[in-house]
């Protein structure tokens, strides 16, 4: 007799006890890990907050409305002693911005520069490049400050000594003076006329790459930039008649007073920050391009480019895949380094808010936790961008 | 994947357990003695009051101060860790119990007494704000610095006392403002800054030690109130009245005339109050919890307050500053203290 064998009945994989289930244990150990975190933080606040109470330290964030009474040498925005130390702490972050960002575009035009010249075949540039390198990365960059500043400020006259530059300016250990744009009721058209030259120029930049591509010709862009940027806002600024008066310095005094001043600290801290850090980025620079294969170069110049145009249109285009990563650590770097300006006596964040803030109100921790704030938040605003930048420079490979 | 979850929760309840731990209140006393020697912060170097010598020696005002308290609960002089302090890091420093007392040509404000959790505990040098220029300007007040450049150092009550004298003079200025003395210094005499501005007594002391003193004019005005003091952390009335009395003492023992050179036969006097000052009668010490005898250790370490004076910055010293306001108020000066009894 035939037995009816009866399908085997669908079985799924034996299920072990829930305590036993991978998925289920690592959630387990991931909250555990989660609330032990936030119970450490809590334990932390509350603990410095209790400590701080208990020796009768002020603590809380109000004293960011209180009067500063002090000034500020060098300040983008409108202050005074009578102003709170929440817009001192604005006039450091702004300072800080400024000479971060003058000193990472200085530094890297720089270091491109002496990277480059670094695998010239002349020999003499490429020793002197190397001297730059070698003796710029090795002195700790306090004593790099310490030179630009004092051996600087010890080689120029006093105020009524200055050495006089044409047009209006001096030079002196105060400062560079010049004469400074006063614009009148009409300047606004020769404003407009300059942001519709840039971005005219833009857009003849992308068309003019399109044209090429589609068609071989190319347009010379560069000229045309000019004229729409220069030439054009000249125009509208002669025939709305000159709308633009001038500010000269003059001694008064002790000082010099009217026109625009770069004090000597600014200077020094930008000259000595983007030296320091192109040698740097010079390395970074050759390393890339080094790291670009041989082949490449070759064939550029196989099919007729120069030199220079292998290199601009070949080789550093592939090598920015390697210079940028390490690139925006450089970056990083610069701007935690302008925070070495307290010993020059550049007013960046750090001696302005750091410096005299926490003296005057002996709250240490919110100022510190601030300080650290503010520089965590330049530092991951400027490595997203890079990574952005990154991420479109990757070469898309098959 | 077992392990990391033993580790994990045993850090977490680690971490729980050190930080319930409280600390009660501190009895510095105590702990002074039970480590046998005095954490003292001072200046990181200002001639007069603290600095170090060419061997590492501490000398100055405020290093006395430090070895009379050492000596008082002590009974040596010498027991003392000097802990130099910027501007900065002073109060932190106290707050923290780094140091155990900050003698620091510290000025005594409100905002000090009160929002940082300190207390000052007396006033061993009045000062104040004056402004310090080179002779060649021709200047010869403080009213005609208008538009001057001026160098300073960070933070200090000297930044304040400026943005408030320019102000109601309704004069402006420049601020050039560093953070350690030898910059500023350097800056002043680069020609940075037309005008050097710290307490009077700061200005001395970096004048001398040009190496031409009479290129440089101290203008006479005196633009603010800087008392000058010791300052321990605030809740610890014991260790305060310690600190006050042994400045106390340096003034009641050039009162008595009691002198690191005499103290020693003046232990033999028989003038009652001679005899209570060095503990020979009456309980002097025992409220405040030290010796009775404490003055007589604290006049052999350092002498007595006049003397410790002109040693450091008077005339046994190269700054040369007369006793003034610093003198005794039975002198003309108002340095007064209350009797050792």
């Amino acid at each position: 007799m035939a037995v009816a064998t009866s399908a085997r009945p669908a079985r799924t994989a034996p299920q072990a006890a829930f305590f036993y289930r991978p998925e289920v244990r690592q959630a387990i150990y991931q909250i555990v890990t989660v609330v032990a975190l936030v119970v450490l933080f809590w334990i932390l606040i509350t603990n410095t907050a209790a400590n701080l109470k208990r020796q009768n330290i002020a603590s809380g964030f109000g004293f960011i409305d209180r009067t500063a009474g002090f000034d500020v040498s060098q300040h983008l925005i409108p202050f005074d002693a009578s102003m709170t130390y929440g817009r001192a702490f604005l006039v450091g972050l702004l300072n800080t911005l400024l000479v971060a960002g003058l000193g990472i575009v200085l530094a890297t035009m720089l270091g491109f520069v002496i990277g480059i010249a670094r695998l010239s075949t002349n020999w003499l540039v490429a020793r002197l490049a190397t001297v730059y390198v070698e003796v710029i990365r090795n002195v700790p960059v306090l004593l790099q400050l310490f030179f630009w500043y004092f051996a600087v400020l010890k080689s120029l006259p006093v105020p009524r000594q200055s050495h006089v530059l044409p047009g209006g300016g001096f030079l002196n250990v105060r400062g560079l003076y010049l004469p400074a744009p006063v614009p009148e009721a009409g300047f606004e058209a020769v404003a407009l006329t300059v942001l519709i030259g840039v971005v005219a120029s833009i857009a003849v930049y992308f068309l003019a790459r399109r044209r090429q591509m589609q068609t071989g010709q190319r347009l010379p862009v560069l000229w045309i930039t000019l004229a729409l940027v220069v030439l054009l806002p000249l125009g509208v600024f002669i025939v709305t008649g000159q709308p633009l008066s001038w500010d000269y310095p003059e001694l008064k005094g002790f000082n010099f007073q009217g026109g625009m001043v770069m004090q000597p600290e600014f200077v020094a801290l930008l000259l000595g920050l983007s030296i320091y850090t192109a040698s740097f980025i010079a390395e970074i620079v050759r390393s890339g391009i080094q790291g670009v294969s041989k082949g490449q170069k070759e064939a550029a110049l196989a099919i007729g480019l120069s030199k220079g145009q292998s290199l601009r249109l070949v080789v550093v285009p592939q090598a920015m895949r390697i210079i940028i990563p390490p690139l925006t650590s450089q970056f990083l770097n610069l701007t935690k380094n302008s925070s070495l300006g307290v010993a020059i006596a550049y007013p960046d964040l750090v001696s302005i808010w750091s410096g005299t803030v926490l003296n005057q109100t002996g709250q240490a921790v919110e100022v510190i936790l601030i300080t650290m704030g503010v520089y965590l938040t330049l530092s991951l605003i400027t490595s997203g961008f890079m990574n952005w930048f990154n991420a479109r420079m990757a070469l898309v490979e098959r | 994947m077992k392990r990391i979850a033993k580790l994990t929760t045993a850090a977490a309840v680690g971490l729980l357990g050190t930080t319930v731990v409280a600390s009660a209140q501190t009895k510095t006393l105590d702990t002074v003695k039970q480590r046998g020697s005095l954490s003292c912060g001072v200046n990181v170097g200002l001639a007069g009051f603290s600095q170090p010598d060419d061997k590492g020696n501490w000398t100055g005002l405020d290093v006395d101060y430090c070895k009379a308290i050492a000596a008082a609960v002590l009974g040596d002089g010498t027991k003392v860790k000097y802990v130099p302090t910027t501007a900065k890091e002073r109060f932190t420093a106290l707050q923290s119990g780094e140091i155990d007392v900050l003698i620091r040509n510290t000025t005594w404000t409100t905002a000090r007494d009160s929002s940082l959790g300190l207390i000052f505990a007396g006033v061993n040098y009045y000062d104040g704000q004056g402004f310090m220029v080179k002779a060649s300007l021709g200047v010869k007040s403080a009213k005609e610095l208008n538009g001057a450049t001026v160098c300073v150092q960070t933070g200090t009550t000297t930044e304040l006392n400026l943005a408030d004298y320019f102000k109601a003079n309704k004069m402006t200025y420049k601020p050039v403002v560093f953070e350690k003395l030898d910059e500023t210094m350097q800056a002043y005499l680069a020609g940075r800054c037309d005008v050097y501005t710290t307490d009077q007594s700061g200005l001395y002391s970096n004048r001398v030690q040009q190496p031409k003193p009479e290129d440089h004019v101290v203008l006479p005005e005196v633009i603010s109130k800087e008392p000058l003091g010791p300052s321990v952390r605030q809740g610890d009335d014991q260790w305060l009245t310690v600190v006050k009395w042994v400045h106390y003492a340096l003034l009641n023992a050039e009162e008595a005339g009691i002198t690191q050179a005499n103290v020693g036969e003046m232990l033999n006097s028989t003038n009652p109050e001679i005899k209570r000052i060095l503990g020979k009668d009456g309980e002097l010490g025992k409220g405040l919890g030290l010796s009775n005898d404490f003055v007589v250790n604290v006049v052999k370490a350092v002498g007595n307050y006049g003397e410790l004076f002109e040693r450091n910055v008077g005339t046994g010293s190269r700054l040369k500053i007369a006793r003034g306001l610093n003198n005794l108020w039975s002198k003309g000066g108002i340095q007064y203290a209350p009797p050792l009894r």
